[in-house]
């Protein structure tokens, strides 16, 4: 294809009508498929994806069947941009049109920004509570903690897309190889009864006492995978024996390797803030005579030793705490209304959509009005 | 003299409509007991004061599915007859305070043939129009049985409920809340309330006695006891299911809505010495009067608890007199009868413009005439349902539909001010019909004044999102409307081919007109046609601009409260499908792929994107927006759907064959 061929192809208006046909295409199935596959899947499936792949159930292979997000929503981005670089022209009556393609550049950019470098956690606090962490939704981390050292833990956290890739794992703080036998990213764990039953996860630790079993992803927005890793100790010497880790077990499990005392634990990963929240009081207040929640809202305490800052905040529905980077949304809180969970976003690209709102809504307004005063004028000549 | 006759007949009708919206408006007499004024008394339910008169009309749609109770059967056709009904106040008393006589009244609503079979109902009940009514009393074999089904079913997902299933839950519901309404006001067992008020008065303090002595281990009098005992059981079983909170605080220094049902009130009178709240002696002494059918005690007792509450609740009892003011006013119901009326009107009209011209004139003023009153009272309805729960218009899916229809009205009678050849109108008053009655449906679900859910309770968030997404779905009905008027008149009728005047008039029209006054004038090169595509075209701009910024805001609120400006939640993706939508027409149309016709075909699919949007994706049941859940409107999208594309189908067929468009007809348009 010849450049300006190519050039064609991309400014062209046909392109536009078949981009916007395929990404309703697209957002129609996107979201059928939310029903079956829950939201977060499908969003990856169909909306963070250059294609999406099918192939039948069961089947082992899947071929690209149609475009996904990312690429429909690039070459809508490449004919906006080429269109309105090769047919700009000045004056009143185009400005209308520039200022809604440009704000749409912006909102596409910015949503592509949110999407790469937006990064979303949770913060569960109980009335009290201090934290200077952040929990990542959906995201486990296998910590490694040595604990010989009274006075300093060394952590090594292996993150969970490690975990699923990697079979052995070394790194210069660990004198060992973790080996990653199996991992499940949804799962099951139990209690072993009677001496029938099925035979213990791991020959090590708490795994020992316990059976686990793997489960398909969930898919409703209100719950979560619960990982859990079949882990084997690796050492010069041999295996150490094998480890069941998950979600589901609170204490970590010790082992002592060359006489170094280290921790095992499957956790949500963590992301540390230079400050701290303490969660001061949490409130649910219903509408008299009902259940119907009227409001929620947690008093906490920001503390930041750096610049000494130390003052209260309120956060509420619709009323956020934007702080360092990050904003603080009331998401969730606990059954017995004492403890809160804010939701944390820290998304660089957050004011993008403001400015694109703007933007565009002037310019269809100020386009829409031009068609209008000359249908006006036209009907009144006429 | 005929001349006359055609100008007058607008009016005449018009004054029909009127007269009967001012007889709504003037104070209904009352003889016998004064229900209007016990149906104002204010109540505390769903977390709002509202009056007994609301308590009763959503507690009978939800069981029954009318506001009233007919006492004499006629056939559903027989709309001429105005048979005695028991009006929501009436029926409530009844519940209340005889609820052995609101037992036979057929209410419940089954017609699942299966489950009148499973509950050995056959033979029972009352017929009407294939649906079967069963009173309290025909089900009372049964109740073990629903109870059971019912559990069963309550704890299948609802999006996963078989049709059986479905009915047994609303069954166990409308029990459930039969059964709660019965002890609203006092226990079912009692007769003579007053009478019980008294005694148990007179047993707290030697009940109160006994019960210290009893815990001090002293001896004590077993039967003063024991009747103190009995009343506080009583009352404490009554606490547990009464429904509405009907005891207003006493304290002048209680907090507004510290309400309390009959049950707590009688509890906590009796632990603190026995002395009662006001509003319970009156209500008490209603109760007996209308027990003993003692109509002149009835009224006494309700006007002194109003007259009290006057000074203790004046802001409540406005409230309570403005929303029963409302309820009986059915501003809604009106405005659908007279948007029906308008567009027979209306579609005569236009039928017979190049018949009849000038009759063809007056029946389209009729029907401007009519729709401009009808939107008249769906304004005021809106107003004063924004005023009672001091909102933006759109709070529920209920209120929306409300919204749309009016919205819908209004670009239609602007459209219809621009070309006056009856389109407008009849796009004004079939979709403002159709709202209206999706509207009237979805009422069927219980109080739609509820109380807004924290993250939703944000007037400024209701009025920016709501209102410009919501506009966005009128346009987008205007539009597909206008694209099947098109379609249909087109290849039926030969009457877009006519030409237009200046002032936007059937030339057939003009030209009779001005032969009776003498003018000539005819500066005529419009088609309605072309007027139709240009109707069309601008709509859809509107649509573009409202659905784009209303979309836009409803991230921006989203970013505020949930912390992501777009999560791609189904509700999201159907305002964004919409959006979509208009930007392919918009460039279709530019690049010239489409010319009047196709823009009236994409017009039409619009009415589908937006029927998704609105409806479909909160039948989904998944994300954060699925709070407007519904299962029985399934069927009807998908039947509006297929209706839509067969009218595509038909605006496909070659020009030639519309009868419009037809080789000897000049007026072809541009393309195809």
């Amino acid at each position: 294809m010849s450049l300006d061929r190519l050039i064609a192809f991309f400014t062209s208006l046909k392109l536009s009508v078949v981009t916007l046909v395929l990404a309703m295409l697209l957002v129609f199935f996107g979201t059928l498929a939310q029903v079956e596959r829950g939201l977060y899947q499908a969003q990856h499936e169909f909306f963070r994806s250059f294609l999406i792949y099918w192939g039948p159930p069961g089947a082992a292979w899947k071929v690209p069947v149609f475009p996904g997000g990312y690429l429909i929503g690039g070459v809508m981005l490449i004919n906006l941009l080429a269109a309105h670089l090769r047919y700009y022209r000045t004056g009143w009556k185009h400005l209308g049109l520039v200022m809604i393609h440009f704000g749409l550049v912006l909102l596409l950019l910015g949503q592509l920004a949110t999407d790469l470098l937006s990064v979303e956690s949770t913060l569960h606090l109980r009335e009290g509570e201090t934290k200077n962490y952040t929990v990542v939704d959906r995201r486990a981390e296998l910590a490694v903690v040595d604990v010989t050292d009274a006075q300093h833990d060394r952590v090594v956290a292996i993150p969970q897309r490690v975990l699923e890739h990697q079979t052995a794992i070394t790194h210069p703080e660990l004198p060992f190889t973790v080996r990653v036998q199996r991992f499940m990213a949804n799962s099951t764990v139990a209690n072993r009864r009677g001496n029938n039953a099925a035979p213990p996860a791991s020959d090590q630790g708490a795994g020992a006492q316990l059976t686990v079993q793997e489960l398909p992803r969930v898919t409703a927005m209100d719950r979560r995978d619960v990982p859990s890793a079949l882990i084997e100790i690796g050492t010069p010497a041999g295996s150490q024996g094998t480890w069941l880790v998950s979600e589901f077990i609170d204490q970590p499990q010790r082992f002592t390797w060359q006489g170094r005392h280290y921790e095992l634990s499957l956790r949500q990963r963590r992301d540390y803030t230079p400050h701290s929240l303490t969660l001061l009081e949490f409130r649910h207040d219903k509408y008299p005579g009902t259940e119907i929640p009227k409001n929620f809202s947690s008093r906490v305490r920001l503390r930041h030793p750096q610049t000494g800052e130390d003052r209260e905040v309120l956060i509420y529905m619709n009323n956020p705490l934007r702080y360092g980077g990050a904003t603080y949304y009331q998401a969730s809180f606990d059954t017995d209304n004492q403890g809160t969970i804010l939701q944390v976003v820290r998304n660089p690209g957050w004011l993008t959509p403001y400015v694109a709102c703007v933007l565009v809504s002037l310019g269809l307004i100020w386009q829409f009005s031009l068609h209008l005063f000359n249908f006006l004028r036209q009907r009144r000549v006429g | 003299m005929k001349n006359l006759l055609y100008k007058l007949i607008p009016w005449g009708l018009l004054a029909v409509f009127v007269a009967e919206v001012v007889a709504l408006l003037l104070p209904r007499p009352e003889g016998g007991f004064h229900w209007q004024a016990f149906g104002r008394l204010p109540v505390l339910l769903n977390g709002r004061v509202q009056p007994f008169d609301s308590v009763g009309r959503n507690a009978l749609l939800q069981i029954r599915g009318t506001a009233s109770v007919p006492l004499v059967e006629k056939k559903s056709y027989e709309f001429w007859k105005h048979p005695p009904k028991l009006r929501a106040t009436e029926w409530l008393a009844e519940v209340m305070m005889q609820p052995e006589r609101a037992d036979t009244r057929p209410i419940f609503l089954i017609h699942h043939p299966d489950l009148i079979n499973e509950l050995d109902l056959r033979g029972k009940g009352l017929e009407k129009s294939g649906l079967f009514y069963f009173a309290y009393r025909d089900l009372t074999n049964a109740l073990p049985t629903i109870e059971r089904e019912g559990r069963q079913a309550l704890g299948v997902e609802s999006s996963a409920r078989t049709a059986y299933q479905r009915q047994v839950v609303k069954l166990h519901h409308g029990l459930t809340l039969y059964h709660r309404l019965k002890y609203s006001l006092q226990p079912e067992e009692t007769r003579d309330f007053a009478a019980e008020l008294h005694a148990f008065q007179q047993a707290v303090p030697p009940g109160m006695a006994a019960l210290r002595a009893q815990q001090a281990g002293q001896p004590f009098d077993q039967a003063a006891f024991d009747t103190f005992v009995g009343f506080l059981q009583a009352y404490d079983h009554l606490m547990r299911l009464a429904y509405p909170l009907i005891v207003p605080p006493t304290a002048a220094t209680a907090p507004r809505d510290d309400w309390r049902n009959m049950g707590q009130a009688l509890f906590e009178a009796g632990m603190h010495g026995g002395e009662l709240a006001p509003a319970i002696s009156w209500l008490a002494a209603a109760s007996s009067a209308y027990a003993q059918n003692q109509p002149a005690a009835f009224n006494a007792a309700v006007s002194a608890y109003r007259d009290w509450l006057e000074v203790q609740a004046s802001r409540e009892v406005r409230k309570g007199r403005a929303e029963f003011f409302f309820n009986n006013l059915q501003p809604f119901l009106h405005a659908l009868i007279m948007y029906v009326c308008a567009f027979v009107l209306a579609a005569g009209a236009m039928l017979t413009l190049r018949l009849w011209p000038r009759g063809s004139e007056t029946l389209r003023r009729s029907a401007f005439y009519i729709a401009v009153l009808a939107l008249i009272v769906h304004t005021a309805g809106l107003l004063l349902r924004m005023w009672l729960e001091r909102r933006p218009p759109v709070t529920n899916l209920y209120s929306s539909a409300i919204f749309i229809g009016w919205a819908v009205a209004v670009l239609g009678v602007v459209l219809e001010r621009v070309y006056r050849v009856g389109i407008g109108v009849a796009a004004a008053a079939l979709i403002g019909f159709m709202t209206l009655i999706i509207a009237h449906n979805l009422a069927l679900g219980g109080d739609t004044m509820e109380m807004m859910r924290a993250v939703l309770d944000s007037n400024f968030w209701l009025t920016s999102h709501v209102i410009t997404i919501t506009l966005g779905y009128a346009g987008m009905y205007v539009a597909g409307f206008l694209g099947i008027v098109y379609v249909l008149v087109g290849v039926s009728t030969p009457l877009l081919g006519l030409r237009l005047t200046a002032e936007g008039q059937a030339e057939t029209v003009a030209a009779e007109r001005d032969s009776l006054s003498g003018g000539a004038s005819l500066a005529t090169t419009n088609t309605i046609h072309k007027a139709l595509g240009r109707m069309v075209y601008g709509t859809i701009c509107f649509a573009a601009l409202f659905s784009f910024v209303g979309t836009v805001l409803g991230g921006i609120w989203a970013d505020q409260s949930w912390g992501r400006f777009w999560g791609w939640d189904p509700k999201e993706n159907g305002a964004l499908l919409i959006v979509l939508w208009c930007a392919a027409i918009l460039h279709a149309r530019r690049g010239g792929w489409i010319r009047e016709r196709g823009l009236m075909n994409m017009a039409i699919f619009g009415n589908i994107v937006t029927a998704f949007s609105w409806f479909g994706v909160n039948m989904l049941g998944v994300g954060l927006h699925s709070y407007g859940f519904m299962e029985a409107g399934f069927k009807w999208i998908v039947i509006f759907a297929v209706s839509q594309v067969a009218i595509i189908a038909l605006g496909l067929l070659p020009l030639n064959w519309w009868r419009s468009f037809r080789r000897d007809n000049a007026a072809l348009p541009a393309g195809g």
